[in-house]
């Protein structure tokens, strides 16, 4: 965010850049690249996967052997670590993307079409922190607001009767607006009280998975039929299922076309719509907000009930893609790989979105890893590093000694020039 | 200009009007207790076991019916309660103790409805209560001498994490419970100056830099132990514990004595940190200079106090702390290390921290109310199965929000808590 130049930077910076030869602006246009936020994620992947299988590779038993007799053959060890960094990252590939050793064309394709299920619940809970964190807040509280959805959507799904479509449509807003109301509970306390809303939002989040849990416990509550004494829903009914898409082979539902749309409502909310302007001016400065006549405790209500909304879509998600009973842990942590969903995705629609893609990635292809024998938790180990290098952009600078942060904006001019140009050319 | 009230979190030092919250919450709970436990509750008989047969100071069981306890302790919350409400017309806010004092009470009546008709291990509970609080009264510190200074300290998770299994790993490896020990420490501290140097020197956001190392430490503790630990776990998880020490005479006091006096060291080392860290904070001239940079950085900038070193060896310490307390998860309790042990202890000491207000001796007293909650869920299990103990697991939690909320009394952090401070 540090990296907003102010206008009138831009105006000095294009006094000098025109009276620069033709070889300075590319000196320039250059600089910025590698200063700017795109540069930086790209490098972050790469250190982050480099690193995860840094550790792959010192914890593999085969390089472990051939490390004993590194004096006298050092060949086989360095063979011994690209052999498990590639089997591991290959197998990454192939179970996420494309499995090209699969029977038929469905176990060919079936990985990138598990990515795209698994990635819709991180790209709506994502969805949902970047959009607290656009308006200054954390929200840590994910998890028990995903909770909170899911206790909507198995009460829906599981004890009434609705005709199909209508069922599922019902247990998805019923699953939104308990999620909504459990934030807006968040943003009521931090504006009435001060509370903070990260150690309001960790305290909720246990009261939540419990209150999930004795419901669950409950017969004439949410306990399934016959149950026994572990808390577990009777599955959703047929019809509050979510459908599939690609027939019966797939597994993918439409929940990822709800994803897809929940990242149109965010960039609408957040980009062109009055009360995300509002949002985003609280972020950035509550007290000019204050002056300029917006209701800042209003919008702290309003900004946390939002958030939840889109992890109550995520939990509706969860509970209606699930065939066997709902359990709470079917929740599955995704309100906490929300946050380095929404910090990857740097709080922005189409990033989010993005980053979402790459961590469901990182889920569908863990199977393919385990059975090749390394622990798919090292993509746990990948997935914190690079958010943590892209959430300290002075790190990754140091590390990789990236140019500061250029005033200039020469590549914007040269893209606002073509593009303008462009539209003129085609009126 | 009207008068605020400042909550937890807010960074101000505006004056602090005095609530009436706190009575009316005391109220509420006192309501609860007298009907629901006392005058709606079992009058089955409850057996407070004080002492063990063998013990050579053998007390009687103290028996009571469990509605006629609980009025009796209801009547006695009814007048902690107006003594508050006194003391909040008289313009005094209510002070911690008393709160403390209430929830001492409100707890015995809590274990006395749960336990109509059977008897109540008294020694056992407080024993397990302090066991199980020692992590969080440890991560707590941490966080109190991190958040003194002004650096907001998610991390302790994590940091409860690192201890817990360098901890484990290295006692296995080098068969020795003290270098565990002091592996984990250092390991904890090192964590904790990556946060500090992230947050002090970068000026990355604090919380998300917190966030962004539990996830990391989790991540990798999680690799380690289903690739390393759980096929090898003979040799690199399997620590063995520190053997309990019996302090001699003092472990015979009836009731107390067993509970505090016959444990592992890592709870009498917590028994010497809470007290050493409440005397430098505030009876030296070290702790004076860490409260000054959390209160107000620019000042003691001024006078020519280093607030970044002071920030970076703080929260280093603080780290240190929270690994021991990590240490005292595995080797000073069950020895071996499982996945994701800390369970959200280390965001339980967060909370600690604030319904502690930031001073040690508070700080702990808060964590035993987690301690005994998590034992009161495991006990309450056996004893009546028909209790929801999900509403217990909640209390400490709730008890959290209530007070964050400020309806128990002036909760204010150290006004300088989570802002960078550049040198300018």
């Amino acid at each position: 965010m540090s990296e907003k130049m102010t206008p009138n930077s831009t105006k000095a910076a294009e006094g000098t850049a025109s009276a620069r030869s033709e070889e300075d602006r590319w000196q320039q246009a250059l600089k910025e690249i590698a200063a700017g936020g795109f540069t930086r994620t790209i490098l972050s992947v790469f250190l982050g996967f480099l690193i995860g299988g840094i550790f792959m590779a010192a914890f593999n038993e085969d390089v472990i052997k051939t490390f004993s007799y590194f004096g006298s053959r050092p060949t086989d060890a360095l063979g011994a670590i690209w052999n498990t960094i590639a089997e591991g990252y290959g197998a990454l590939f192939r179970g996420a993307i494309f499995n090209a050793e699969g029977r038929d064309t469905v176990a060919m394709f079936r990985p990138i079409t598990e990515t795209l299920r698994l990635s819709a619940p991180l790209i709506m809970a994502g969805l949902g922190v970047a959009l607290a964190f656009r308006v200054g807040l954390f929200n840590i509280g994910g998890n028990g607001q995903l909770v909170l959805g899911l206790i909507g959507t198995t009460w829906i799904s599981t004890r009434f009767d609705l005709p199909a479509g209508v069922h599922m449509v019902v247990a998805i807003v019923i699953a939104v607006v308990f999620a909504a109301l459990w934030g807006g509970v968040v943003g009521l306390l931090k504006a009435r009280t001060g509370a903070h809303e990260v150690i309001v939002t960790i305290m909720l989040n246990y009261v939540a998975v419990n209150f999930f849990t004795w419901l669950l416990r409950e017969p004439s509550l949410l306990l399934e039929a016959n149950g026994g004494g572990t808390p577990k829903s009777d599955p959703p009914a047929d019809t509050a299922m979510l459908p599939q898409i690609l027939g019966s082979e797939y597994k993918l539902h439409i929940g990822f076309l709800l994803a897809i749309a929940a990242t149109v409502v965010y960039w609408w909310l957040m980009d062109r719509s009055t009360i995300g302007f509002r949002f985003k001016m609280v972020g950035h400065n509550s007290f000019a907000a204050r002056a300029a006549g917006i209701n800042v405790e209003r919008t702290y209500i309003w900004a946390m009930a939002a958030s939840a909304a889109f992890l109550g879509l995520a939990g509706a998600n969860q509970g209606l893609s699930e065939v066997g009973g709902i359990t709470p842990s079917i929740s599955a942590g995704i309100g906490f790989d929300a946050i380095t969903v929404a910090l990857l995705g740097g709080s922005r629609a189409g990033g989010v979105f993005a980053a979402g893609l790459l961590f469901g990635a990182f889920k569908a292809g863990s199977p393919a890893m385990q059975v090749m024998g390394v622990s798919p938790e090292i993509l746990g180990v990948v997935q914190a590093l690079i958010v943590l290098f892209i959430a300290a952009p002075p790190l990754i600078r140091a590390l990789f000694r990236l140019p500061k942060p250029q005033t200039t904006d020469v590549v914007g001019d040269w893209f606002r020039k073509t593009f303008t140009a462009s539209k003129k050319a085609a009126k | 200009m009207a008068k605020r009230i400042v909550a937890a979190g807010e960074f101000s030092q505006a004056e602090v009007k005095v609530s009436w919250k706190t009575p009316i919450v005391m109220a509420g709970f006192t309501a609860l207790i007298l009907v629901f436990f006392g005058i709606l509750g079992s009058t089955d008989q409850v057996a407070f076991q004080l002492s063990e047969s063998g013990d050579r100071f053998e007390l009687a069981d103290f028996v009571i019916s469990s509605s006629t306890l609980s009025i009796i302790l209801g009547v006695v919350l009814a007048a902690i309660t107006a003594l508050a409400a006194l003391m909040v017309r008289g313009a005094k806010p209510v002070p911690t103790w008393l709160s403390l004092i209430y929830g001492l009470i409100a707890a015995t009546a809590l274990l006395g409805w749960l336990a109509a008709g059977a008897t109540v291990p008294v020694s056992f509970i407080l024993g397990s209560a302090i066991v199980l609080a020692v992590p969080i009264i440890l991560g707590a510190m941490g966080g109190v001498m991190s958040e003194r200074v002004g650096v907001v300290n998610i991390a302790i998770e994590g940091q409860l994490l690192t201890g817990a299994f360098v901890a484990s790993v290295v006692s296995s490896l080098t068969d020795n419970l003290w270098v565990g020990t002091l592996a984990a420490i250092f390991a904890a501290a090192v964590l904790s100056m990556a946060l500090a140097s992230l947050a002090i020197k970068y000026l990355v956001d604090q919380i998300i830099i917190g966030v962004l190392l539990n996830v990391l430490v989790i991540a990798i503790t999680n690799f380690l132990y289903s690739q390393w630990l759980a096929s090898d776990g003979r040799n690199s998880n399997f620590p063995g514990t520190f053997d309990i020490i019996s302090i001699p005479f003092l472990s015979e006091i009836p009731v107390i004595g067993p509970a505090l006096f016959e444990n592992r060291i890592t709870v009498y080392l917590t028994f010497i940190i809470v007290p050493v860290v409440w005397y430098i904070l505030f009876r030296t001239r070290l702790g004076l200079r860490a409260r000054a940079v959390g209160e107000h950085p620019l000042a003691a900038d001024t006078v020519g106090i280093n607030v970044a070193r002071t920030r970076f060896w703080w929260v280093t310490l603080g780290g240190a702390v929270a690994g021991l307390g990590g240490a005292a998860l595995t080797i000073g309790n069950v020895g071996a290390f499982g996945r994701e042990m800390s369970g959200g202890q280390g965001f339980i000491a967060l909370a600690v921290v604030i319904l502690g207000r930031w001073q040690p001796l508070y700080v702990a007293a808060s964590a035993l109310l987690f301690g005994f909650a998590i034992i009161l869920r495991i006990w309450a299990n056996q004893v009546s199965p028909g209790i929801p103990t999900d509403f217990i697991t909640m209390i400490p939690y709730l008890v959290t929000l209530i007070a964050v909320a400020g309806f128990a009394g002036k909760v204010r952090a150290p006004a300088a808590d989570g802002q960078p401070y550049e040198k300018g």
